[in-house]
């Protein structure tokens, strides 16, 4: 068990090697440095002062070079005046180096949001704590509503319940968040007016009334899918030999369902539930932006419209970091889950 | 000058009438397919359940509003008619006396005519990238699932790569206007497109290798075909012209087939592992067929039932990812009718009004859920044989 963990953790860490380098790569294309440049200067600068603020920001330096200076292993260096030989701060809104120093992800500094004009660590972090704040609320709602709407469904395969839940969730799996968003927001803050259509004021503190669109916006993507899952695995566990002497011994319909069938068939959705996350992450994207919600999706589509360098790398750390996360912690759980189940 | 409108009931009556084609070509479809049932096997098998009519109902409606669009559509797209920005549905423009059914947008343009053009965008893009995401995963994910080893570990590594980012994140990085103007696009597609060549070139060689005269027929078409079609979407250079893609539709195109084929690789690996312990894989081997013949005539057409279920799926899934794209205003023009920009526009403004956000967001739903209707009804009808 402990050499499976720990050879995933190498995967994992040399996945977020490549994926970072991949992004590194891409973010560091020459029309969206020339985009980056644009926009960190006065407007309508001439070409060959964009490209001396490329130069003096460090910005054509070796690609390597810059991604080992990004990743820890390299020193980064300050801008050197060549004429005085004075040293001065790449971005002075941040505490970046006036000397020679090892300082990348390795050490903990996560680099310069050209953006936000701030370090990506002081926008990133309480950028993550607003997003996991409205993830806890979705799983709270998701994860039981889905639950009971698959095992309700499963319990009695081909029944009229099982029907009606089965197109409902199929329903549910073909609203994507954008579109059931937007007619929630109509129905609950247009029509009725029950609902405010922007969680915009959810970062001060958060309300039934300006949460909960989002919340439900969120989570009834997931629902369906989990709860077809939990359905599939119910209805498999209820046709089992030992579900049927349950039954023959006499006990009632309800006792076997809840004390038989139940554990077993909530083994699947455990694992269904924990790779939700990386669809999770791109409907939060989808829902921040949509109700102005100042989180993680938030952060990431401002980092990449502008092209933000260090604050989008920063951003797609935190994400693969959380999908790989999530897959290893859905195997190892799925291994404890099922007796039957060893890993080597 | 006031404008006027139809009520309500006229609107219903009159959208229905618009749709007259669609109607048309639906009774002709489903009364042929009804009849046939019997004979049409596991299309045919769909007719049977409540779940499955309603599914090819939806689908076949989208389609064919895809293929009559231009008939359906009362104006143009894209045309502007000032006095009727923002009007209410049912509005009729002054200088035709035709209905904008559906009102009309901020830019005065008629909802009802763009929520029917956008059906064309998502139904040509949408089949057409899945089916190359199915060629490019199949044609990995049999050698990885057959060979397994080093084969396999190198692809499953790269796919799980792929799979680690999160969509969002992949689509704002290969899909910006700044990278039409770097050679990685074109690239990929050119990596892609090669796929289906490969695939039906190794599809004959292997069933055919012995029989030279039906070869190189097919050989030959597939070459000339294929090649034609490579030449005109990867590097715009269709002799006869007919082939053609704008950049950035070609770069949405790349970056939905890279998103999706790693799952169909997924799925294909899965299902071979599984399939090539069979005893007619054994009996195959034994009779000295060549590896790739096995994966292709003895692996695959048995791996038929799940892959079609997931390409129904995938279609849906690729819907919503072109909604996605344009709901982040990426990649497609920023006047183009397809839905997902249609809701982007109209969700800024549903404090005010709220009437251009429906048609397309029903549009998208609706055709979503068709899909994934007709593979629920495929999946159950496969599971009973």
């Amino acid at each position: 068990m402990f050499s499976f963990i720990a050879r995933r953790i190498g995967t994992i860490l040399l996945t977020m090697l490549c994926l970072t380098l991949v992004v590194f790569f891409l973010v560091n294309l020459e029309p969206n440095l020339k985009k980056l440049a644009i926009s960190q200067t006065e407007m309508h600068t001439p070409a060959d002062q964009l490209e001396s603020w490329l130069v003096n920001h460090g910005y054509r330096q070796n690609f390597f070079l810059r991604y080992g200076q990004w990743l820890g292993v390299l020193p980064k260096h300050p801008i050197t005046d060549p004429a005085t030989g004075k040293t001065t701060q790449r971005f002075s809104f941040c505490n970046d180096p006036t000397e020679p120093k090892f300082s990348g992800v390795l050490q903990g500094d996560f680099g310069c949001s050209t953006k936000f004009k701030t370090t990506v660590a002081a926008k990133l972090f309480p950028a993550l704590g607003a997003t996991g704040l409205l993830m806890f609320w979705v799983l709270a709602v998701m994860v039981p509503i889905s639950l009971l709407i698959g095992i309700l469904a499963g319990m009695r395969e081909g029944s009229r319940t099982d029907r009606t839940l089965s197109v409902a969730s199929i329903a549910s799996t073909a609203t994507p968040e954008y579109v059931s968003g937007v007619i929630f927001t109509v129905i609950f803050a247009s029509w009725l007016g029950w609902l405010n259509g922007s969680a915009a004021s959810a970062s001060q503190g958060i309300t039934f009334y300006n949460f909960t669109l989002p919340v439900i916006t969120l989570a009834i993507y997931g629902i369906g899918y989990i709860a077809r899952m939990t359905r599939a695995s119910m209805v498999e566990v209820m046709t089992q030999q030992y579900i049927r002497t349950a039954r023959l011994k006499g006990l009632s319909f309800s006792s076997v369902v809840v004390k038989h069938a139940l554990r077993n068939a909530l083994i699947a959705p455990f694992t269904v539930i924990m790779l939700q996350f990386p669809w999770l992450l791109t409907g939060v994207v989808i829902v921040e932006v949509m109700f102005r919600y100042q989180g993680f999706g938030y952060t990431l589509v401002e980092a990449a419209g502008n092209n933000d360098i260090d604050l989008l790398l920063g951003c797609s750390l935190v994400s693969v970091f959380i999908v790989l996360i999530t897959q290893l912690i859905s195997d190892v759980g799925y291994a404890f889950l099922n007796p039957r189940i060893r890993v080597q | 000058m006031q404008t006027e409108y139809i009520s309500a009931f006229d609107v219903v009556i009159g959208v229905l009438w618009r749709f007259w084609p669609v109607w048309v070509a639906l009774i002709l479809v489903m009364g042929a397919s009804f009849t046939y049932k019997k004979r049409l096997g596991l299309y045919g098998q769909l007719f049977d359940s409540g779940v499955g009519i309603a599914g090819v109902f939806i689908c076949l409606f989208w389609l064919f509003t895809a293929i009559f669009a231009s008939t359906i559509s009362p104006f143009d797209p894209l045309a502007q008619v000032s006095v009727m920005k923002d009007t209410l549905p049912g509005a009729v423009e002054p200088a035709s006396k035709l209905v904008y059914y559906f009102g009309g947008d901020k830019l005065a343009r008629d909802v009802f005519s763009r929520m029917v053009y956008g059906s064309q965008i998502v139904l040509i893009i949408a089949p057409a990238a899945t089916g190359f995401a199915l060629m490019v995963g199949i044609t990995l994910g049999l050698p990885a699932g057959y060979y397994g080893g080093k084969i396999d570990t190198l692809l499953s590594f790269l796919a799980n790569l792929v799979l680690a980012f999160p969509v969002i994140l992949l689509f704002y990085l290969l899909v910006t206007p700044g990278i039409m103007d770097t050679p990685i696009p074109y690239a990929m597609a050119g990596l892609f497109f090669l796929f289906p060549i490969i695939f039906f070139c190794v599809l004959f060689w292997t069933r055919y290798k012995n029989r030279p005269d039906r070869l190189y027929i097919l050989l030959s078409i597939t070459l000339v075909l294929g090649g034609w079609i490579y030449a005109g979407l990867v590097f715009d250079k269709d002799p006869l012209h007919i082939v053609h893609i704008d950049p950035n539709q070609l770069n949405i195109f790349v970056a939905v087939v890279f998103a999706s084929s790693p799952g169909v690789f997924r799925i294909v690996r899965g299902l071979t592992m599984d399939i090539k312990t069979r005893d007619y894989v054994a009996a195959a081997q034994t009779r000295g067929e060549s590896p790739w013949y096995i994966m292709l005539w003895e692996i695959l057409p048995n791996a038929r039932g799940p892959l079609i279920v997931d390409a129904c799926l995938r279609i849906g899934y690729t819907t919503i990812l072109l909604g996605t794209l344009g709901y982040f205003g990426l990649g497609l023009a920023p006047e183009s009718p397809d839905w997902g920009t249609a809701i982007k526009d109209a969700s800024r403004l549903l404090r005010s009004f709220i009437h251009p956000a429906l048609p397309p967001t029903i549009a998208l739903m609706s055709f979503v859920l068709g899909l994934n209707l007709l593979a629920d009804s495929l999946r159950e009808q496969s599971m009973k044989d």
